[in-house]
């Protein structure tokens, strides 16, 4: 049989000779290997303090995006929720009355919209399903919980801050739009 | 009137001593847990312990709260007296040992002429070889009285390794005190101040031996059968916890610190500063240097030790037999022959 690699190499029966019977050698050769690992770079992130860079295509936890002015843009379709694989979404619509257009970009709106983040598996196709732009995945995950309750994440979550009123905490939720 | 015939400054002065090395050592064991953890992390391209104040140094503080902490818990199996004596015995065995290292020269104080050494007794070596023998008890009582097999076969394998590698340890001594003609510490020391070379340089293949067998004693990797964890779970201090386990481990690495200080008294000049006479500065500050360099000597020591633990991987348990009798006895006894054969050329 033709060798895959030419690294293989026969084994070598020879017993060993008196200088490589003692051992020393060798020990002290490994023992400049360990050393020599300690001018080596720590490729260790100490965590909480330094955060290793997410990819651009990163697919974190949803925000539900908002227009310019403030207003929400979803309109409680539910394509999402079709889209999703794992039947993480669930939503309830609601009609838009008279002085709520300063909210609702549409004249239907999401009244309940949970996503069950146990069960999402990030995979971005409630992203791709949105005909209004009105979900996207962030570039932060979902933080731990103590009940399974607190991974249902709902709409005050979801929800991105008002341009408007809250610009500073807006621009840091939208972050870098891919 | 006094009280007694007895010279009460000397009596206090040996108790401040006495304070003053069993604190040192408890404190730089302390350390050394810690420098273990960090040089371990080093070698491993890790930062190490380093959430505990700055650099991590409150670590050992910690760790120690928490053992004390700790519940305690005697099984209900075991010798309750036996179980306490344990640890208690391993860590007076070896926090023991200390009583003979000469620290340093002499300092004046306060116009008394203090010899910074607990005790100068002329069989020095012997009294240490003693003590550490008598850790060993501490070892096989604390595994016996655990009632535990995985602690007994621990047991058992410490005190052979022990008792096996002390025979080497001894005869690579017998070499050496051939050639000083003295058990006294302090003496060898001085000899090594007075003379040109470190022991070393006379006994190159004794120091080897010793200080292969001062790591089986200390119970170090590659020698740590005692404690092989996939085979003996945790060895003979499973069944132990909170301060009591803490002792366990307190005398190891005291046993450590003591195995290193003598190591640099017998081979490595003890106090002896290379290249830097003694006599140009004042007394006191001559033997505060000295102090200082049996210290580093010792960290030296104990880097080596940390530094082939993270190196070579543990010995099977015939190995480690093989070489202490089929090795390091006949070398230690062809470097004996070796030695009193130059002895009689030089007559």
């Amino acid at each position: 049989m033709q060798a895959l690699t030419n690294k293989s190499q026969a084994v070598n029966r020879k017993p060993m000779t008196l200088l490589e019977r003692l051992y020393l050698i060798n020990i002290i050769k490994g023992m400049l290997i360990t050393f020599s690992h300690m001018f080596k770079k720590q490729p260790t992130i100490r965590y909480p303090e330094e955060k290793r860079e997410f990819s651009p295509v990163f697919r974190g936890l949803h925000v539900l995006n908002r227009d310019e002015e403030g207003r929400e843009r979803c309109t409680a379709c539910g394509l999402c929720a079709v889209a999703c694989p794992a039947e993480a979404i669930t939503m309830e619509a609601a009609e838009r009355v008279e002085g709520e257009e300063q909210l609702y970009r549409e004249e239907k709106y999401a009244a309940k919209y949970e996503i069950n983040m146990l069960r999402c598996i990030f995979c971005g196709l409630c992203e791709d399903a949105c005909p209004k732009d009105a979900i996207y995945l962030s570039e932060t995950f979902a933080p731990a919980n103590y009940t399974r309750k607190g991974f249902i994440y709902g709409k005050p979550d979801l929800l991105i801050p008002n341009p408007l009123t809250e610009a500073t905490a807006f621009a840091e939720a939208k972050g870098v739009e891919a | 009137m006094t009280i007694l015939a007895l010279d009460w400054g000397f009596i206090i002065e040996k108790l401040i001593m006495i304070a003053i090395v069993v604190f040192a050592s408890l404190g730089i064991a302390l350390y050394t847990t810690f420098g273990e953890r960090k040089v371990a992390a080093i070698l491993q391209d890790r930062p190490g312990p380093s959430r505990a104040g700055p650099f991590g140094l409150l670590q050992p503080l910690a760790d120690g709260l928490k053992l004390i902490m700790k519940e305690e818990i005697i099984p209900n199996a075991a010798n309750k007296w036996l179980f306490i004596l344990g640890p208690g015995l391993a860590m007076t065995a070896s926090l023991m040992s200390c009583a003979v290292i000469p620290w340093g020269s002499a300092v004046d104080v306060f116009g008394r002429h203090v010899e910074l050494q607990i005790a100068d007794v002329n069989i020095g070596i012997l009294y240490v070889f003693a003590v550490v023998s008598m850790g060993v008890y501490g070892i096989m009582i604390g595994g016996w009285a655990s009632n535990n097999k995985f602690s007994l076969m621990s047991a058992l394998r410490a005190a052979s390794q022990a008792i096996s590698y002390e025979l080497a340890m001894g005869l690579a001594l017998i070499a050496l005190l051939m050639t000083t003609g003295t058990l006294s510490l302090k003496t060898i020391v001085e000899q090594q101040v007075q003379g040109h070379w470190w022991n070393i340089v006379y006994q190159p293949l004794g120091f080897l031996i010793f200080f292969i067998t001062a790591m089986a004693e200390c119970n170090r990797t590659p020698f740590d059968l005692p404690e092989a964890e996939n085979e003996l779970n945790f060895g003979y201090h499973q069944e132990y916890s909170s301060m009591k386990l803490g002792f366990y481990l307190f005398a190891e690495y005291i046993n450590m610190i003591m195995s290193s200080a003598i190591m640099a008294c017998m081979y490595f000049g003890g106090y002896d500063l290379p290249f830097f006479n003694e006599a140009s500065v004042a007394p006191n500050i001559a033997a505060l240097i000295g102090v200082g360099t049996l210290l580093i000597k010792i960290v030296l020591f104990i880097f080596l030790f940390m530094w082939i633990r993270w190196t070579i991987p543990r010995f099977r348990y015939d190995q480690l037999m093989g070489l202490g009798w089929k090795t390091l006895i006949p070398l230690a006894l062809f470097n004996m022959l070796l030695t009193g054969a130059v002895i009689l050329a030089k007559l």
